[in-house]
This record gives structure tokens, sequence and C-alpha cells, in this order.
């Protein structure tokens, strides 16, 4: 069986955790840029060139693209072959978000108690999802959720007689409320079916995914067609100050699910939705 | 595009009059922060009948809770925070004479009454566009709750502080105008 020293993992999530932070993945970037050449608004058109300024100077002098550096969300896929060494991965991880959000000046956002709310201090615990796969390798992405975008989010048990018609009314409606609350042009993930905790975790899931890449499946990517074209006749535009960007994309995930529902989840990324990703591997020591 | 309006605090009555919504601002001069926390014990303070970190008369709060600095900065990223989550508390500062708020997002009805009630206008910055914020910020102190970090009350100096009037003294909604025109 291969092995992963804890150290290894700690030091990964530290570097991801500010490299998520500092850095605007390609693909939005290239997302804003098309979207200037769209725009019709001339507030919004400035909107779009400041966050393409604000990137730059992020990358540039290594800071934050945003205050809110949000709480660490990290997706893990664990091979079954694959044994960690040194101590827990969970304890491991939390360690890697403390050291990076520590070092990297990153805020500390995170309360202890929903109702206590009294800071942690160093952004832990992270929301950590653990998923089980083939091989002898560790697959981390870090993904920072800012809360602007994340309170905007919505869950709806539709009837399975809403039909899809229903289910892309709710998404589009959630974002016509969110207004200029969650930063757009937002990236809009949408998870279908499952139960009510599975369609939420799809929803945060999808994402991760690249920015102009579709559902392979073409029916689905189809529907994410419409409801981007849907939602960007809304109005809102950048940062809600109206205009006809305002999702840069649409991203779909389905599930089976039950016969007697249809579970609907929203989960909106901000203009910076960030995520950073690590594959590492396990050796024989 | 609107021609840039510039805007030196203390905001005035006389100043935020000629205020529109959907107008481009550059304010300078000295602003404070606070969110939600701030925001709570600043209500409480004024409803136990003590004193407030700073005179509201004609300050302007901009809703923000920046990142750490690192060495040679002057404040780490400070982009605005969501502004309906101070809608509870607003009211009550503006009828102390709070007549600008800066942050990002739809306000309640409540604040929008106050704000045309008491003569206050809400702008909008970038939301997200924290480091490029951070660079029209010259001074930044902790004047008041530092054990609550970066929800700490500061008293900034900015220059030039790129902003929109979301919402003027009269109502008028920069949020309903610019959807309105591009909603098809």
């Amino acid at each position: 069986m291969k092995k992963l020293l804890v150290e290894e993992i700690v030091s990964a999530v530290e570097c991801l955790c500010m490299e998520a932070n500092y850095n605007l993945g390609s693909d939005i970037m290239a997302g804003f840029h098309r979207a200037l050449k769209d725009e019709r608004s001339p507030l919004g058109q400035e909107v779009l060139e400041r966050l393409i300024e604000n990137a730059q100077i992020a990358h540039e002098e290594r800071v934050p693209m945003c205050q809110d550096t949000g709480m660490a969300v990290i997706f893990v896929e664990i091979g079954q072959d694959l044994h960690v060494v040194g101590g827990g991965l969970t304890e491991a991880i939390n360690e890697g978000v403390r050291r990076g959000y520590y070092q990297g000046y990153l805020r500390k956002s995170v309360v202890a108690d929903p109702f206590e709310r009294v800071n942690t201090g160093d952004n832990t615990p992270a929301v950590i999802h653990y998923d089980i796969v083939p091989g002898d390798s560790l697959h981390l992405v870090v993904a920072p959720k800012g809360f602007g975008s994340e309170n905007m989010g919505g869950l709806k048990m539709c009837k399975p007689s809403e039909g899809l018609e229903g289910a892309m009314q709710f998404v589009v409606d959630t974002v016509d409320r969110a207004g200029g609350n969650p930063c757009p042009p937002i990236i809009v993930g949408v998870g279908v079916g499952g139960t009510m905790e599975k369609a939420t975790f799809l929803a945060k899931k999808s994402l991760l995914r690249e920015v102009g890449k579709h559902n392979p499946e073409v029916r689905l990517a189809e529907i994410e067609e419409v409801l981007l074209e849907r939602i960007n006749r809304l109005g809102i535009g950048p940062q809600g100050f109206g205009g006809v960007t305002t999702a840069l994309a649409v991203n779909l995930e389905v599930y089976p699910t039950h016969i007697a529902g249809m579970p609907v989840a929203v989960n909106i990324g901000c203009h910076s939705t960030r995520h950073k990703e690590i594959t590492l591997q396990g050796r024989d020591i | 595009m609107n021609e840039v309006r510039r805007i030196e605090t203390p905001l005035t009555q006389e100043k935020l009059s000629v205020l529109k919504a959907g107008d481009n601002v550059l304010i300078s001069g000295v602003i404070y922060t606070g969110r939600d926390a701030a925001h709570k014990k600043m209500v409480e303070a004024l409803r136990q009948g003590e004193d407030l970190p700073f005179m509201m008369k004609d300050q302007i709060i901009y809703f923000v809770g920046p990142t750490p600095a690192k060495e040679g900065q002057v404040i780490g990223s400070a982009g605005p925070t969501t502004s309906g989550r101070m809608d509870a508390y607003s009211p009550d500062l503006i009828a102390e004479g709070l007549t600008g708020m800066i942050g990002k997002g739809l306000r309640s009805q409540e604040v929008i009454e106050a704000m045309k009630k008491h003569g206050a206008v809400y702008f909008g910055a970038i939301g997200g566009a924290g480091a490029l914020i951070a660079k029209r910020i010259v001074l930044a102190e902790v004047i008041a709750y530092p054990e609550l970090g970066p929800e700490a009350v500061r008293r900034l100096v900015v220059k030039d502080f790129p902003a929109i009037v979301i919402i003027d003294q009269c109502g008028h909604n920069l949020y309903e105008i610019g959807k309105a025109q591009y909603r098809a």
C-alpha cells in the first residue's frame, strides 16, 4: 500500500488557500473579456474593467482579490489504496487552513458557534467533503467561499409535477431576488435530484467546473444555455448596476432521485469564484 | 458615462443634495468602517445613552472588514460587504446624523425611508475589488472595538475612493433603474 505523510497534505492545503485567494482562474478572466465585448451598459463595462484590474493587482502583489477570503471548503478524493501516515487527515487539512490563512494574511471569518458567534481566530474548521475513489493518490480542491454569494443560494423541494420548467423558474427567481448582493457577474451552480443534501452538494461542486465548459450530456448542456440566457435577460448586470452580464456561466449537475421528489438547489458563486487543486501521489515509504 | 463627481468629506446636506442615483463619484477625506458586530454595538450604545466611537453627523460609514495588512501596506484588501445585514441598524445611525453609507447590494424600505427623512445617500463600491480599493486608502487606524478584529471600527483617510450613487436622498434607486433599463 502506498503512503502519504500528513505533513505533505498540510503544506499543500496551506499553499492552495493562498493561491486560490490571490489568483483569479484564467477561465474567469477569459469570461470577463468576453463579457466586456457583449456588455451594453457603460457602468457595467466599467465594473468589468475594474474587476480585471483588481485581479491583476492581486496576482502581482500576492494579496487577496477580495477581503472575504471565505470559509475554506475542501473537496478530498482519497484513493482506497492510499495510507495517510503521521496523523489524522482532517486534522492535517485544518492545520493547512490555519497556516495558509495566517501566513497568507487572509481574513479569519469563521465563528465557533452560529449563535454565540465568537471568531475562532484561525479560519478553522474547514468544511470538508470526502470521497473514496480507486487508486493510491489524494486529490485536493480548496474552494474558499465568500458569504456575499453563499447567502443568496436557495433550495426548493419541487414537486415532480413542476417539471423542468418549475426547476428552471426557481433557479431564475433565486438569481433575480439576489440582485447585486452576490457580486455579479456570477457563476450559478445548480444541483437537481438526489435528496435534500445531495442536491445542495451537487450545486456547490458544480462551481468547480471551468467557466465556459458545459455538462457533457447534451440535453443538460442545452438547459444550461437556456438558463444562462434567461438569467442574462434579468437586467441585473455587473454589480447589479444594470446590464446584460448577470452570469458568466450556469453549471448544472443532476442525480437520480425518489419517485416523489425533485430537489432543486442553487449555489451562487461570485465573479471571482475561487478554487485551486492538486494531486498528491502516494509513495513507498 | 456620467461625469465623475468629486466629494470631500464631511458629507454635508448641501453636498449630498446634488447627488443622483447612477452618479460616478470619487470620495476623499475621512470615512469610518463598520460592519455587523460594530453596528450592533453602536446601536446598543445609542440605546443606553453611551458615546459612539465617532460623531455621526455628516459622516460616511463604509461596510468593510479588511484582510490583515502585510508589511508595508496601509490596509489589506478592503472591498465592500453586503449592506443588507446592516439594515436593522442603519436607520438609527441615520437619525443620529449619518449622511453616507458605502457597501454593496440591496437595502430595505426602512433604510430608504430614513435616508429620505433625514437626508442620506447610499453608495456602492465594487464588491470583490478589494485589492484595487485598498490602493485608495491612505491611512487606517482602529478607533473602537479592537476585540472585533476585522470588524473593529476604523478611521480611514481615503483619496479618490471610487463609488457609484445607488440610492439618493430622494429614494431613486440605481438597482431598480438599471435593472429596468436592461431587462428583456
